[in-house]
């Protein structure tokens, strides 16, 4: 027979959490199809339809219940946060792979829902990215510097019917992290590469709608303030500091809170509980190596973006953080502590 | 002067805010029982060692008259609530979260409600120590829910400093709102209480905590106080405003530390109840023998009862008009702490505040428990600062130790982190689990360290034994020898000789010494059962040395 | 050449150094594998293992010579905890030996005749009397080892299990099931 308490906050559940967390990323999906065209609807559909397909395959192989599970939203925050970190107007199948390695391996194949010690999305982004490293490149440009933005009908095309009747030419382009470094390394200066990507992409809306989205999860306490703002301190400090030492290599702070999936990190990415350290300080040390770990990926790697490696390697790190990071129990006289 | 206008209060971290529910039964000014045909004491109604029971079957006892005898020094009386005949001293249900049967006396009332002679105690001349031993005979323990000795609490100590007693009228479990009445009805009385207590402990100052939902009780509480210099102080309102540690720090920002008592910062706390009860004990000389319970939920007619210790529940729901249709348990205590009465035949004793009766409606089946997903909810709602998804992680996978490094044992067991928890695991439910788990452990460790001891104590006198045995037969031997009894041609073979006669005889004497002699003026049957028995043994002599020395053979 | 293998070994030389000092320096003082067997096994003195009492099975354990599945009284908990220590796969109660709930010995007091015999069987001195004084058993000291059955010349002793009371009762384990049948 269960004991007490007798009663309980009905209202909390942990589909209420995936679905102030998805609630939390709307503006930003619609703003990122007003900047970058209607393909986002495509890679969403995509990716929710492979999410649900592998999430029940899972759960039937593991003879859990399907009702449950299948309902919670785990499974769609984790298709929406890789189509958002992911290029749109990529064949289908790409995203299937990168959904099949995120339910599968990273979330079922660690024991399912709070199971796993790696962000699925995240693992399923590293994974296409390592593999298909074309494809991942092919960011579509934004709609005011494209020549051509497919609409949705020919986005439906382009991810189903493979490269049709458009070139991918005419709507992608390099993206401002790679003209830096190829500013940088045909021997410009960072900065007007940097100024000019501001100018150019209109992005700074959807730096906004994210940061919207992740105050809004502040006011609902489904994440708390540690995260994002250890996460931000920690890239504008590594980014401000390499400036400082040369601000003609390297770009400087503000580049790199507006670009790529700073902010989807910082709020979305980062702050996912499972893998995410526990404790107050915990999470501090956690994000904040996870931003200087992103501006050095950046900065001196290859890929188009650092935060998913940087998550994935700090989520390693969560159980030796945590272990070492146990708040000091009400009553408990300083500096003793136990948990390790 | 009363005025609680600015005094400092702290806020402790977490807590929740569940619904108070209080308007079913405060309303109502607390009722009289009629007196029962039936009633059944418990003998472990606080915590320590249970009372031992000093009456027998068939005897005549008065209101008041001890039952049941502290044994062990954690330990107070038990008495009976009623004059009438002990029918029954056997185990009986009790209101226990296992449902398991603890020793009553059972007393069949007589229908006079005769008491036994009471004398008020002199508690301003009396010697401290017989005034607390008086406490402890006639049965004062917490009555907020702990039920712990009165009279340990009111002892000072030889060093302790207590400037600081604190009366707990917080109450902050939802539904109950026995303290409730009991301040609003009896707030002199209270007062009276609190001062014994200030004197038997030395304190300076006396806060009484009152949570602010409940104005009408901190109006006759501030009301009762004037001229003195009690302090109400009302608290806000969020659960578990009315644990110790937690109001002690909302009242002076005093931390009790982890493990400790709040007498460590110079603080005892005694819930109104325990200080109404101390008053009636003190002035009227009566043992604790009725309590304030709230009978509230789905009953006809919610409110509370001063209830005689040994009321059956049953009969207390029927004071409360019984049961409402489709009622689909009880409580035993409020929503947050309390535990399912398994049978309502159990009664009420020292610990019961409240008889919660659930429906449907109010306390819906919680969904289906879903995987921990870490949020942090429960930390961020924990009083005691504690990681609980953590300590549920190490006491799911039953890693006792673990959890002890997470400070299992500085759970309170409130039931924030449960209420909150997202994917609805009973979480406290799994530290019970640990802690009890954790306990066993203990009581078996010490139960086998006693066994190494006494057996490795008894190897060794063994072994002593044959030493001792074998030199008092080798100077037996040497005697011999020296007598000159046997020729000295081979010193050494006559030594043995003369050695094993020694034991011969010894084992004869012995042999004979075993006859039982308290076999007499038995009845011809018996006398013939143990001539068997005798020759049985006889047969066998060797028997049990054969199986002592099979046993001492190892068998690889 | 000649520089980079003295170079090479003189590193040797310093790591091992440190290593040597590190292990005199930091070493933990242990207490003997016999002991920490012996802290183990239940210490019911019962001889159901084939030895004289816990400390003589822990001795054998600790020289190879009896298998850690030999402890009915400690169960499988024991075992795994043995195996645990020693770095063994547990394994189940070796054949013929089954774990039984715990129980204490009980003397029928109109039976006993006060021959002692139980007295010298207890291994840990549970039982007080005399000869020709009738008998009982200490239930706090009693580690129901069933060795004072037997011996009695007029069978007066059995065994009664403990059962569970309001002090003894453990909260169970949470029954939470996500699994299909839930």
């Amino acid at each position: 027979m269960p004991g007490s308490p007798h009663i309980s906050l009905q209202r909390n559940s942990v589909r209420a959490v995936m679905l102030k967390v998805l609630a939390a990323l709307v503006p930003g999906v619609i703003v990122h199809a007003w900047v970058f065209g209607p393909g986002i609807w495509v890679s969403l559909l995509v990716c929710t339809a492979f999410a649900y397909l592998f999430e029940a395959l899972a759960l039937a192989m593991r003879n859990l219940p399907l009702k449950p599970f299948l309902t919670d939203g785990s499974v769609l925050v984790t298709a929406w946060l890789l189509a958002l970190s992911m290029p749109t107007l990529l064949p289908w199948w790409i995203y299937a792979v990168g959904m099949l390695i995120a339910v599968l391996v990273a979330k079922h194949l660690y024991g399912g829902l709070g199971q796993n010690l790696f962000n699925p999305a995240m693992v399923g982004y590293a994974a296409l990215i390592v593999s298909f490293p074309m494809y991942m490149n092919l960011w579509p440009a934004p709609v005011s510097v494209a020549s051509h933005t497919p609409n949705l009908m020919e986005a439906f095309d382009l991810v189903f019917a493979g490269q049709g009747a458009v070139s991918p030419d005419a709507y992608t382009a390099a993206t401002p992290m790679d003209a830096v470094r190829a500013h940088v390394r045909a021997g410009g200066r960072a900065e007007e590469i940097a100024r000019e990507s501001f100018k150019l992409i209109g992005k700074e809306t959807l730096v906004l709608t994210y940061l919207l989205g992740g105050v809004l999860l502040l006011a609902t306490r489904v994440i708390t303030w540690h995260i994002p703002v250890a996460f931000l301190a920690g890239v504008t400090v590594t980014a401000g500091v390499l400036y400082g030492l040369d601000p003609a290599r390297y770009a400087d702070p503000l580049f790199h809170l507006v670009t790529g999936s700073t902010m989807l990190g910082a709020f979305f990415i980062l702050t996912d509980p499972v893998s995410a350290s526990g404790t107050p300080r915990g999470k501090l040390i956690y994000a904040g190596l996870a931003g200087f770990i992103t501006v050095l990926i950046r900065t001196y790697g290859n890929y188009p973006d650092g935060v998913a490696f940087s998550v994935l390697l700090m989520n390693m790190a969560v159980p030796f953080i945590d272990a070492h990071t146990q708040p000091r129990v009400f009553g408990e006289a300083r500096g003793r502590r136990g948990g390790s | 002067m009363s005025a609680a206008r600015g005094r400092k209060l702290y806020t402790f971290p977490g807590g929740v805010h569940p619904e108070e529910h209080k308007a079913e039964s405060a309303g109502r000014p607390i009722a009289a029982m009629p007196l029962l045909p039936l009633y059944v004491v418990p003998l472990r109604q606080h915590i320590g060692e249970p009372a031992r029971p000093v009456v027998q079957v068939g005897q005549q006892v008065l209101r008041g008259q001890m039952i049941g005898a502290p044994q062990g020094y954690v330990s107070v009386g038990v008495h009976a609530p009623t004059s009438g005949r002990v029918v029954a001293v056997e185990p009986r249900p009790v209101p226990h979260p296992s449902g398991l049967k603890d020793l009553c006396v059972v007393i069949e009332a007589d229908g006079e409600d005769r008491a036994i002679d009471m004398t008020p105690l002199d508690w301003h001349r009396m010697d401290p120590s017989a005034l607390r031993n008086r406490l402890r005979e006639m049965g004062l323990a917490g009555l907020g829910g702990a039920v712990f000795p009165s009279f340990i609490k009111l002892n000072p100590g030889a060093r302790r400093q207590i400037p600081i007693l604190i009366l707990n009228g917080a109450e902050c479990e939802p539904w109950i709102t026995c303290d409730d009445r009991l301040m609003r009805e009896r707030a002199s009385e209270i007062l009276i209480g609190a001062a014994i207590m200030r004197h038997m402990l030395g304190a300076e100052q006396v806060l009484v905590g009152i949570e602010d939902n409940k104005p009408e009780a901190i109006a006759c509480m501030t009301a009762a106080a004037v001229g003195s210099d009690v302090e109400v102080v009302p608290v806000p309102t969020v659960y578990p405003a009315g644990g110790g540690k937690q109001l002690t720090y909302t009242l002076t920002g005093r931390v009790t530390p982890s493990r400790g008592l709040s007498t460590d910062v110079g603080v005892q706390m005694f819930n109104v109840g325990t200080a109404y009860s101390l008053y009636r004990a003190v002035t009227f000389g009566e043992p604790l023998l009725s309590r304030i319970v709230t009978v509230t939920g789905h009953v006809a007619s919610p409110g509370n009862f001063e209830v005689r210790l040994g009321t059956p529940v049953a009969d207390l729901l029927a004071a409360a008009g019984g049961e409402r249709p489709q009622a689909t348990g009880r409580v035993v205590g409020g929503p947050m702490m309390g535990f399912e009465l398994h049978d309502t035949a159990a009664p009420v004793t020292k610990a019961v505040n409240c008889i919660l009766v659930k429906n449907a409606q109010l306390f819906p089946e919680p969904p289906p428990p879903m995987p921990c997903i870490r949020c942090g909810e429960c930390a961020r709602a924990c009083p005691v600062e504690l990681q609980p998804f953590e300590l549920y992680w190490y006491a799911h996978h039953r890693d006792f130790g673990k959890t002890q490094a997470y400070h299992l044992f500085d759970c309170i067991e409130c039931g924030c982190c449960s209420y909150v928890c997202p994917s609805h695991i009973p979480l406290v439910d799994f530290y019970r689990f640990a802690k009890s788990e954790i306990w066993a452990r203990e009581r078996e460790k010490q139960a086998a360290d006693q066994a190494r001891a006494r057996h490795e104590f008894r190897t060794f006198r063994l072994e002593r034994e044959k030493q001792e045995k074998a030199e008092k037969l080798a100077k037996k031997a040497a005697e011999r020898l020296e007598s000159g009894a046997v020729a000295a041609e081979d010193p050494e073979a006559a030594r043995k000789k003369a050695i094993l006669a020694a034991a011969i005889e010894k084992a004869k004497k012995a042999k004979e010494a075993v006859q039982p002699k308290n076999v007499d003026n038995l009845p011809a049957e018996v006398q013939r059962e143990i001539a068997a028995i005798e020759a049985r043994r006889r047969g066998g002599a060797d028997e049990p040395e054969a199986a002592a020395t099979a046993r001492t053979t190892p068998n690889p | 050449m000649l520089a980079a293998i003295l170079v090479m070994s003189g590193i040797a030389l310093v790591l091992g150094g440190i290593l040597g000092w590190a292990a005199i320096r930091f070493r933990v003082e242990e207490d003997p594998l016999v002991e920490k067997i012996d802290a183990i096994l239940p210490q019911t003195q019962c001889g159901q293992c084939g030895y004289p009492g816990c400390k003589p099975y822990a001795e054998a354990i600790a020289k190879g010579e009896a298998d850690i599945n030999r402890c009915p009284p400690g169960g499988e908990d024991g075992v795994k905890r043995l195996a645990e220590l020693l770095g063994v796969e547990p394994k189940p109660l070796d054949e013929g030996l089954t774990h039984k709930p715990k129980s204490v010995a009980v003397i029928d007091e109109n039976l006993c005749i006060g021959c002692t015999l139980c007295i010298q069987a207890c291994p840990v001195d549970a039982i007080v009397g005399a000869a020709k004084q009738m008998h009982t058993v200490i239930p706090e000291l009693c580690t129901g080892c069933e060795l004072c059955v037997a011996p009695c010349p007029v069978d007066c002793i059995h065994m009664e299990v403990i059962k569970e009371d309001v002090s003894s009762w453990k909260w169970r384990y949470p029954i939470i099931s996500l699994k299909r049948a839930a």
